[in-house]
């Protein structure tokens, strides 16, 4: 399918370069890395050379890094697994915090604990969908076993002061866990980030999609989700997925050695995108942050208009990219990220969202700016609403 | 996924489903989000208002922008029939192509008379667009709610 692309938060391509390393891991060095044969080996040693590369890039040991299906199952693992080995020794109680902005394999992860006995803290953000450590700080309590706080997010391109609240986890003891799925292109060293825990996912960073990553600190003891095999250290049972994880340590080798000239093209571009929105789009804001936002994340609301029609004129223009508004979810809710930084729920519904990949380039984004403004007037003739603003 | 071992098409149980016999019918249930008329009723509406609507019979506004739809639509009344009907929506591509349909399906064949319009039900329109998924049948159930909130405006405005 032929198009502009703008979709980027929720999934990249595979790099070629990835692909070809992860090839011949499909039909030529295809044994299970447990079998005890020789076969089984040449694959064992795939995953182990994988885990080095990536322990290495990330600052971390081999022993530190799980692999698992997606960023989700690696949120629920840390999450779940901090709570569940409290449960063992303590029969009640134990307090987490998070935050109104995380993904919603956090917060429902979260609110079930929740449900399950624990108690829970959600710390608000502000009306750019940051949190700050002093929130943290003052939240934490005697019974707090765990703190997890996204680090950059992926509807309003936010990035979380995640060093500075790992610094008050480790002033205070608590585990702290990190949803760094979004993060491909910033600082990932975890010694620098003071996490315990931190959740990769290779399919947002040109890797192949059913590979997560759980970085785990040595000390911190999870209960594992899965019972079987006793793969990943006895915390991830499961045949390993010996292509998926070649790929992901290409993927990551590929970003850390690229991302940085790659984050730079993607700011200049994001910018040129936004300026552009902002000025020629009538009652268009920006949401979350203008400068502590992903380089390829840029998030509107629109007056008046519904994100669902927007998304799908676009579509017939072959541009592809995403909204928040309720229409587009199961639950028919409007984004909960949306609402947390106080847009109204009236605004919510005309929220769009543009992602930006290693592919774009800056036709494809003028591309877009020649349609936006006159889609949107096209939509606005059509709607009776008018709204005087965007907030609560 | 029924698999039917025959050679013979025309002995096949389920060649209306056939996507081999009807490419028409592999296009539609694939390769968009909504159907056909869906498709057509939201890029190129019918009826949209454009102008101030002036001397109409009533007017009727219902849903909220909190809800992620609205939908306004007005009515010309001559002789117990709706001979003219805009409209306009704030919501989705199932809300606009619902009120678009409607506003046909109220002027078609001379217009309807106002009893047949108040039993108009969301159904009606739903089936007249081909079907909607599950969770979009409401924005076509506030398109008879419009119509209905507009005939009883007229009502009210008549002279007695």
């Amino acid at each position: 399918m032929s198009g502009i692309y703008l979709d980027y938060c929720a999934g990249t391509y595979v790099d070629p370069r990835v692909k070809k390393a992860m090839d011949k891991y499909f039909t030529e060095e295809f044994a299970n890395p447990n079998s005890f044969h020789g076969m089984g080996l040449e694959a064992n040693k795939a995953v182990v050379k994988s885990r080095e590369k990536m322990a290495k890039i990330l600052g971390a040991k081999s022993t530190e890094l799980v692999f698992t299906g997606c960023g989700t199952e690696s949120c629920n693992m840390a999450i779940k697994g901090v709570a569940f080995e409290y449960r063992k020794t303590n029969s009640k109680g134990g307090h987490i915090i998070t935050s109104n902005i995380e993904h919603h394999a956090i917060l429902d992860a979260c609110r079930w604990l929740e449900g399950q006995g624990f108690e829970l803290t959600i710390l608000k953000s502000d009306k750019y969908g940051l949190i700050k450590a002093e929130q943290v700080k003052k939240a934490i309590r005697k019974d707090t076993i765990l703190v997890t706080i996204m680090y950059a997010n992926n509807e309003i391109g936010t990035v979380n002061p995640v060093r500075e609240i790992g610094k008050v986890c480790r002033e205070r003891k608590v585990t702290f866990h990190t949803d760094a799925c979004q993060a491909g292109l910033l600082e990932l060293n975890v010694e620098k980030l003071k996490v315990d825990l931190m959740t990769l996912n290779a399919s947002k960073i040109y890797g192949p999609k059913g590979i997560g990553l759980l970085y785990v600190r040595t000390g911190v003891k999870l209960t594992p989700l899965f019972h079987g095999g006793g793969q990943e250290y006895g915390l991830r049972s499961g045949t390993l997925n010996v292509p998926g994880i070649v790929g992901f340590a290409k993927a990551l080798e590929l970003i850390y050695k690229e991302g940085g000239k790659e984050a730079k093209r993607l700011t200049k571009l994001r910018d040129y995108l936004i300026t552009d929105v902002l000025k020629n789009v009538p009652r268009s804001y920006l949401n979350g942050h203008s400068t502590k936002r992903l380089p390829k994340n840029a998030n509107f609301t629109i007056l008046d208009i519904e994100g669902e029609s927007l998304l799908l004129r676009l579509n017939e223009e072959g541009i592809f990219c995403s909204t928040g508004s309720a229409c587009t979810s199961a639950q028919l809710e409007p984004s909960h990220v949306i609402l947390a930084i106080g847009i109204s729920k009236q605004a919510a519904h005309g929220t769009i969202r543009f992602t930006l990949g290693k592919s774009t380039t800056k036709k494809d984004i003028d591309k877009l700016l020649k349609l936006l403004p006159k889609t949107v007037e096209d939509l606005r003739k059509i709607s009776p609403v008018r709204l005087k603003s965007p907030w609560r | 996924m029924l698999i039917i071992m025959t050679s013979k098409c025309d002995e096949c149980p389920v060649k209306s489903k056939c996507s081999k016999k009807n490419p028409d019918l592999k296009k539609e249930n694939k390769e968009w989000f909504y159907s056909k008329e869906v498709k057509q009723h939201f890029f190129k509406p019918k009826n949209l208002l454009v102008e101030e609507p002036k001397d109409f019979s009533g007017v009727g506004e219902v849903g909220s922008p909190a809800c992620g739809d609205v939908m306004k639509l007005w009515i010309w009344v001559e002789k117990d029939r709706i001979k003219k009907c805009k409209w306009q929506t704030f919501g989705c591509a199932s809300a606009i192509a619902s009120t678009s349909m409607l506003s046909v399906m109220v002027t078609e064949n001379g217009g309807m008379k106002l009893e047949d319009a108040l039993k108009l039900r969301a159904k009606d329109i739903l089936d007249r667009l081909g079907g909607l998924p599950v969770i979009k049948i409401h924005c076509s159930v506030l398109g008879d709610q419009a119509l209905r909130a507009a005939i009883k405006d007229y009502k009210s405005n008549k002279k007695p």
